[in-house]
């Protein structure tokens, strides 16, 4: 039985896999090393613990292979349920490390319900949009599937970990796959357009450019066409009505580090000196990870020879701030890797998801890859520069026993269900 | 299209990704990462800066050790204030003043307290160190000067500035460079390079051990001990008598074009700007601007030759075949240019080359010049072969000696007159003034001296330069060690040099002869004017003098430029004699002639001009 497992595995995936985690504990290795550390396997540094981990992925994949494959579909709602209440656990038994409540204490290492949230909340999601009963057509049906998503994302904002939480609007693209209306995902873009235009320009600006779109709309539109000027009219005045609030939100609710994050993110410090000054205080981190990503030119300076990575002047550097090792000891050869590995990783899950004759398998494939791209995408955006400061880690990369399992988790789950593709129904 | 969808996200966002990277990796990338690097520290060690020693050995500029005492702010633990005070010589407000200061700069690193101790200071404070936390006492080297002359060939060095930082990546804020003279011009040899250990640094500015074992550091390179072509002894010989006098002297030896001696006055002792008194002293220096001492006639001043300007025309009239030794001119106590009349000292009567020389005769030249020019059927064309000779003697050009580039000095040409007069408009007449060397021309008293090295040389000349010896092995440089040929035959020098000897002989020059030095000389006396208010004034004439020694086989080559010292005879004539003989004999048996001068200032003639009253010139008495 196992044999056909090994048959029927896309080993592609798993090359690129083991690829990626091999590449990102070599550069945990770097960027936690010293002179005195004597074994690969001690458990007191951080390369030895992530080694340990990787090898209960391996270890974990041989189980989650082993398992039937139906398995997952049954028992998605039971995840979700216990990832719930281990989530809701937090609030009463939560271990707080720098700052955020987010870990349970296991003695021997620290459990991130979150990270199993996300495998649960995408096997459920998939299940609920599978079931046959579903019909995403109805009000009713999007408001539910919105609800599995909104309800980790809710429990999670709390602790505090707005990262986490973001991971799971991710998944509004496997709703939008499977058939959510278009708009919804227009009205989404629509409102970080605002959000943006109005921090850079103002809302005056804002109603001005919105006026000149309307008489250009107009002049434009063919004689026949109907101008419905009610919905114009209102969305109009909620574009202006969500512009205002946002200067609300911005001002007043926003804490001071929120705004300088967004004032840095989007240059909305004029003066140029002042921006410097921010860029060196509040966004030291980002100066720095660019600063030591800029320093490793097109070749890199080497392995472990990182300088700005030995003397430690990324914070984080072994987990949210990983791609800036890589980007400084192996330069633009490196980094453009590592690119390249994870977009071909994405393409290919996307074909693997295609491929499923089974709805929920290609759910949750869609979802898996929805979770991967949003954590590459804001780790890599954020250490390059180009977007504000969000924690999350990278997958496979960065330092984290519970977050390296659960990804390998998240992801030979999909893997195992893509052995089984052939067949409709398990 | 919801399929595609996601895949061209996919790619957009590799493709922003790859573009940002190679933004900041392949772009933004400068090959000067380790000194940027903040986790790298560099810590230099300086190599002792190279002594410079004169012709003889004899040691000129050397290093003395000076002590900082530096402070750690954070390490500073409550101390005896009072104590510490008295012993570094300053008062508590200074000393808080100074402490905050350093605090400012940064807890952490170390800064200076008081520069420069001396060794009394120190040998005291040395002792009781121990007792005060958080300071300690730096060692340094300065620039010691074993002589009270030559500054200006020396030079000085001080700290780097934006400029230099900016044209000279080796530099680093706060250290020194050569900024003038031969410290400027033989910098490299002089400092050798430093060395360089790069440490790596953690964010909290710790150390945490050598960049990649030490396999980037180096270790300094010592400077190189320089012998510089200077007579010690010679150069403070004419700065003693030059003192009280505005001017320039410049020695060279001829067969090599060494320059022996380079004097420039009024000048200054160099060990003024060493030290803790340094910007102070600079600062009075270079905020005299009527004496100018740190202006180095020597090179800069350009003034009309006057009278050695004679010997070329004559050297050029008979290279161009337009008179010989026995051709007569007649002066009537002066010469006729059209109607009007130009005076001659020379006692008037039936002048040859010879006696046109050593009794310089006004008359004598402007006929030479009207010679050379009547040769050629248009004076373009004379103007030409003139300038083309004048050239060749290293006069109107830069000399391209191995020290700040001085002045070119000016030989004027046809479009230089054209420019004046007019295409055409103008002929040998309107510029006869350069047959006896005032007029248009210009010379510094170095070109003056090449000039005189030439004829002695008998023509040819070295290009002057002051480096002798690297380490002790002569130098290479075919630039200084190749000669340059003029465009006057050989054979046409030794009349010229005859009469240049009896300048000496019996001549203008007759009550300066050494004993048992046969000397070959030039008086000159040169007019010259300023502007007083405004209006044109005439000054007292520059006393100038050229000569070379011994006449057959010359070691010495002088040119002397004593602002307004009236005739040649008088300052720079005694002074040129003082100096050969001083040079040749190693001391100086016309002690008159070295008593007048060492005596004689011409401080009131420079007074006059800033009187504000009526003076006289050109006085009799002196």
């Amino acid at each position: 039985m196992f044999g056909k497992v090994l048959r029927r595995i896309d080993w592609l995936t798993i090359l690129i896999y083991l690829a990626l985690v091999f590449i990102g504990w070599i550069n945990i290795y770097s960027s936690t090393f010293i002179e005195e550390q004597t074994s690969l396997f001690d458990l007191s540094t951080r390369s030895g613990k992530q080694l340990f981990f990787i090898i209960v992925s391996l270890v974990a994949i041989v189980v989650i292979l082993a398992l039937e494959a139906n398995f997952y579909e049954r028992f998605a709602s039971i995840f979700y349920l216990f990832s719930m209440v281990s989530l809701l656990g937090l609030f009463l038994f939560g271990k707080t490390i720098a700052g955020a409540t987010s870990w349970y204490d296991l003695g021997f290492f620290n459990l991130q319900p979150s990270e199993l949230a996300k495998v649960a909340t995408a096997l459920a999601l998939a299940k609920y949009l599978s079931d046959i009963q579903t019909d995403l057509r109805r009000r009713k049906d999007q408001l539910y599937a919105i609800l599995i998503i909104l309800i980790p994302a809710l429990l999670i904002i709390p602790q505090p970990d707005p990262g986490s939480a973001l991971v799971f609007f991710s998944l509004i693209f496997v709703i939008f796959r499977e058939g959510l209306p278009l708009y919804y995902l227009g009205i989404g873009f629509s409102l970080i357009l605002i959000f943006i235009v109005t921090l850079m320009f103002g809302t005056i600006w804002l109603v001005i450019g919105l006026f000149l779109l309307i008489i250009l709309f107009f002049f434009l539109k063919r004689k026949s066409f109907k101008v419905p000027i009610i919905p114009l009219v209102i969305s109009s005045i909620a574009i202006i009505l969500f512009s205002l609030s946002v200067n609300f939100v911005f001002n007043n609710i926003f804490e001071q580090r929120h705004r300088d994050r967004f004032s840095l993110w989007l240059r909305l410090e004029k003066d140029p000196e002042k921006l410097e000054q921010i860029r060196k205080t509040i966004g030291y981190n980002t100066y720095q990870s660019e600063k030591a990503i800029e320093s490793g030119g097109f070749f890199g300076k080497g392995f472990l020879e990182g300088t700005r990575t030995k003397g430690d002047f990324v914070p984080e550097q072994d987990t949210d701030y990983i791609f800036t090792t890589i980007g400084e000891e192996w330069g633009f050869i490196g980094t453009a890797t590592v690119i390249i590995l994870f977009s071909i990783l994405f393409l290919r899950l996307i074909y693997l998801a295609e491929r499923q004759k089974n709805d929920f398998s290609r759910m949750y494939g869609y979802g898996v890859i929805s979770i991967l791209l949003i954590h590459y995408f804001i780790n890599i955006g954020m250490v390059i520069g180009i977007l504000p400061t969000i924690g999350i880690p990278l997958p496979f990369f960065s330092y984290g026993g519970s977050g390296l399992l659960f990804f390998t988790l998240l992801l030979f789950i999909f893997l195992k269900l893509d052995t089984n593709r052939l067949k409709e129904n398990f | 299209m919801r399929r595609v969808l996601l895949s061209s996200i996919i790619i957009i966002i590799g493709i922003t990704f790859l573009s940002r990277l190679s933004y900041l990796q392949i772009f933004s990338f400068s090959p000067d990462q380790l000194l940027e690097d903040p986790s790298i520290k560099r810590i230099y060690s300086y190599p002792e800066r190279g002594y410079i020693y004169d012709r003889n050995g004899h040691l000129l500029v050397g290093n003395d050790p000076a002590y900082d005492v530096m402070v750690i702010p954070r390490e500073v633990k409550p101390l005896d204030t009072l104590e510490f005070c008295q012993m570094l010589g300053i008062d508590k407000e200074k000393f808080i003043e100074k402490l905050t200061k350093a605090r400012v700069y940064s807890p952490r690193l170390p800064s200076v307290l008081i520069p420069q101790l001396s060794k009394e200071d120190y040998a005291k404070l040395q002792e009781k160190m121990r007792k005060y936390k958080g300071f300690y006492i730096q060692k340094r080297s300065l620039r010691y000067y074993d002589t009270p002359s030559a500054a200006n060939v020396l030079g000085y060095i001080s700290e780097v500035n934006e400029g230099d930082l900016a044209k000279n990546k080796y530099y680093i804020q706060g250290e020194l460079r050569g900024r003038t003279g031969v410290e400027r011009y033989y910098e490299e040899l002089l400092r050798g390079r430093k060395g360089v250990q790069y440490i790596q640094k953690d964010r909290f500015n710790r150390d945490i051990g050598p960049y990649k074992n030490g396999s980037l550091d180096t270790l300094p390179e010592q400077g190189k001990q320089i012998t510089i072509t200077l007579d010690k002894t010679l150069q403070e010989y004419g700065e003693r008598l030059m003192v009280g006098k505005r001017g320039g002297i410049v020695a060279l030896e001829p067969k090599t074009g060494e320059i022996l001696s380079m004097i420039s006055g009024p000048t200054y002792d160099p060990s003024l700007l060493v030290g803790r008194q340094r910007s102070k002293n600079y600062t009075e220096l270079y905020n005299d601007t009527i004496a100018n001492p740190t202006w180095d006639r020597s090179i800069h001043a350009q003034q009309p030759p006057g009278s050695p300007f004679k010997t070329l025309n004559a050297l050029i009239a008979l290279q161009e075949g337009v008179l010989d030794e026995s051709t007569t001119i007649r002066c009537y106590n002066g010469f006729y240019v059209g109607k009007k009349k130009r005076g001659c000292h020379c006692g008037g009567g039936l002048r040859n080359l010879n006696s046109g020389i050593y009794q310089s005769c006004n008359a004598y030249f402007a006929g030479t010049f009207r010679k050379i020019f009547e040769k050629f059927d248009t004076t373009d064309e004379a103007m030409d072969v003139w300038e083309k000779h004048m050239k060749s003697f290293g006069l109107g050009d830069y000399l391209g000696y191995d020290l700040p580039f001085g002045q070119k000095g000016r030989i004027p040409n046809k479009e230089y007159y054209d420019k004046w007069y007019g295409d055409n408009r103008w002929s040998s007449s309107f510029i006869i003034s350069n047959s006896i060397g005032q007029g248009e021309v210009l010379a510094t008293p170095v070109q003056l001296a090449n000039m005189t090295a030439a004829i002695a040389n008998r023509g040819h000349y070295f290009t002057p330069h002051i480096l002798k010896k690297i380490e002790g092995k002569d130098i290479t440089n075919p630039k200084f060690t190749e000669p340059k040929h003029t465009t006057i035959d050989k054979k046409y020098f030794e009349p010229v040099v005859q009469g240049m000897a009896d300048v000496y002989r019996k001549g203008t020059a007759k009550w300066l002869q050494i004993p048992g030095i046969e000397i070959a000389g030039k008086t000159g006396t040169a007019e010259n004017f300023t502007k007083i208010d405004g209006v044109r004034t005439q000054l007292t004439d520059h006393s100038v003098f050229v000569a070379f020694a011994p006449v057959d086989d010359p070691k010495i080559a002088i040119a002397v430029y004593i602002e307004n010292g009236y005739f040649g005879s008088r300052y720079a004539g005694h002074i040129a004699s003082l100096m050969i003989e001083k040079y040749l004999k190693g001391e100086v048996t016309r002690k008159d002639l070295e008593k007048r001068m060492l005596e004689k200032t011409l401080e009131h003639e420079y007074a006059k001009p800033y009187s504000g009253e009526e003076f006289k010139i050109n006085e009799r008495v002196w």
